[in-house]
């Protein structure tokens, strides 16, 4: 069975200790997914697999064997930055750029989090149609560190692109 | 990482078949143990991958709920049933971890996670009897700040870091469990081992024994729940101090009360003294904290550590005062 990436079919690595990350950037060479810490703690390689976002750092790559990876790569419509992919750039959402990538592709599933009404740690109704307020944006972007403090520009991004689904 | 053969289960029955391979090991999603794996702490030359078994959850004949162990901890979370009528376990699974991790990591999987102790993860550094039987330990003489108070041993203080469990614990969640020898059913509170001198055994599971479903009995009638974590930042840190509380009242008294802590013990550990003690008595905070007294009696603590006794009852208290005054 091939994992699909981006669209397209690869073959799971032979070597079955080959992480997902790994296999992305060092044998597909598609380094736009970073690699931080390498143990879960930073966000930095944050991927979608059949539209949700998850680690692939801590992932093996034989374990999303049928299954569907998006990753920062598959997001522009050729020379057509992705809509939070602008958003970045108007709201100066980065520094040195390397978090980028995994913020990028952790909030285009947070927004789709936000729609099905996923509640958050600080939702104050469990049941309610979550706000997507500051407050939550932050705390639903826990998992996604940037070193440089971009982190003002960063929910001014999101929660521009979050907000599109109010209007 | 040591070399290892990887394969997906197709069943129950094909994963009991493969997990009796002594040097095999079940995976989860692999948060946990992927990483314990890539530092050399566990080193299984067998992975038999259980994701693609039971991750349904659904009703039970008598009103609660089976979760099959592939569950993520997200798809728990956002059940709508759990969300309904077991809130603390919905608030338990989101304050931890990230979203990235809670959509990965499994149900399975969050119950056997490892402890977090900075020495049990520091191969080349550190002594831990945990890693290495008879080592000794240097969490008790070490940086113990994150450490247990309750049900640990001289060797070995660490916690259990699961929130997850402390909330299904409150709710008395039993543990479905199958392996070459049948199946069979123990409560959440005793699949883990408190450590004594063999702190290297942490569950009473036999070697590859499966968990296949985690089932939650009807939460009691109009009860309020609630789970709060106090932690070194607001979000993104494990557990200092958890409390997860479930509390029915009846004609101004309690009438049922269930307390389970988390970052104090080797594993979700059940106040059930202290509870015992609130039923029948007036909700107030003089009775709260006599239960906090008595769910914190037989702390042991370290310097580093000293200041989570008061902590635990502190959190006990505003918890059930919060669930007391409540509006349903
Ligand atoms: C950066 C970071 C922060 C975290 N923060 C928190 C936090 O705040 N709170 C918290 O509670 N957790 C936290 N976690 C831990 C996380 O919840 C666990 O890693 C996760 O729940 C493990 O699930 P898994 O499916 O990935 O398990 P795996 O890593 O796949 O497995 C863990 C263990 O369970 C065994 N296992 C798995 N499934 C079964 C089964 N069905 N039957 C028998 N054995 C099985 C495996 O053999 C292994 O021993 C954090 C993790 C990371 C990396
Ligand atoms: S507390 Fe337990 S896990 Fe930590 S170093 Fe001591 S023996 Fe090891
Ligand atoms: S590289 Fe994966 S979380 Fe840091
Ligand atoms: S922009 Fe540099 S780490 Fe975030």
């Amino acid at each position: 069975m091939a994992i699909t990436i981006n669209g397209r079919a690869y073959d799971a690595p032979k070597d079955v200790r080959v992480s997902l990350l790994d296999l992305l950037r060092d044998t597909l060479d598609r380094p736009g997914t970073k690699k931080g810490c390498n143990q879960g703690a930073c966000g930095a390689c944050t991927v979608l697999v059949d539209g949700e976002r998850i680690l692939s750092c801590l992932a093996l790559a034989v374990q999303y064997e049928g299954r569907s990876v998006t990753t920062i790569e598959g997001l522009a419509d050729d020379d057509d930055l992705h809509p939070l992919q602008s958003l970045f750039v108007e709201h100066d959402g980065f520094q040195c750029g390397y978090c980028t990538p995994g913020q990028i592709m952790s909030a285009v599933a947070l927004r789709e989090e936000f729609k099905r009404g996923l509640p958050s740690n600080i939702s104050p109704d469990l049941q309610a149609s979550p706000e997507r307020s500051r407050a939550e944006i932050k705390e639903r972007m826990n998992g996604n560190l940037c070193r440089c403090g971009a982190h003002n520009g960063i929910v001014d991004a999101i929660a521009a692109y979050v907000s599109e689904d109010n209007e | 990482m040591i070399p290892f053969s990887y394969n997906k289960a197709k069943s129950e029955p094909d994963a009991i078949a493969r997990g009796a391979d002594t040097a095999a090991r079940f995976l989860g999603a692999g948060t946990n143990l992927v990483d314990l794996m890539r530092e050399g702490i566990e080193s299984p030359t067998v992975l038999v991958d259980v994701t693609d078994l039971s991750n349904r959850i659904e009703e039970t004949d008598d009103g609660g709920l089976m979760i099959g162990a592939a569950a993520s901890n997200t798809a728990l979370a956002e059940n709508a049933a759990v969300r309904e009528r077991y809130p603390a376990v919905s608030r338990s699974i989101l304050s931890g971890a990230s979203a990235q991790i809670r959509n990965m990591a499994t149900v399975g999987g969050n119950i056997l996670q490892r402890t977090r102790c900075t020495y049990f993860y520091d191969v080349e550094g550190a002594r831990c009897n945990k890693r290495q039987p008879g080592e000794g330990c240097d969490a008790i003489d070490g940086f113990n700040r994150g450490h247990g108070v309750l049900g640990v041993s001289p060797a070995c203080i660490a916690t259990h870091p699961s929130d997850m469990c402390v909330a299904l614990a409150a709710f008395d969640a039993t543990v479905h469990l199958a392996g070459a020898d049948g199946r069979r059913v123990l409560p959440l509170t005793d699949i883990h081992r408190l450590p004594g001198d063999t702190p290297h055994v942490e569950t009473v599971l036999t070697p590859g024994e499966l968990i296949t479903a985690i089932e939650l009995p009807a939460p009691p009638v109009d009860a309020r729940s609630t789970y709060r974590k106090v932690r070194d930042r607001a979000s993104y840190a494990f557990a200092l101090i958890s409390v997860a509380a479930v509390l029915r009242l009846n004609d101004g008294r309690i009438a049922d009360a269930r307390i389970a802590l988390g970052g104090v013990a080797p594993k979700p550990w059940r106040a059930r003294e202290a509870e015992a003690t609130l039923v029948g008595a007036a909700p107030d905070d003089a009775a709260f904290a006599r239960a906090a007294d008595i769910a914190l009696s037989g702390a042991a603590t370290r310097p580093g550590n000293a200041f989570k006794p008061e902590l635990a009852r502190r959190t006990i208290v505003a918890v059930l005062h919060d669930l007391a005054g409540a509006s349903r």
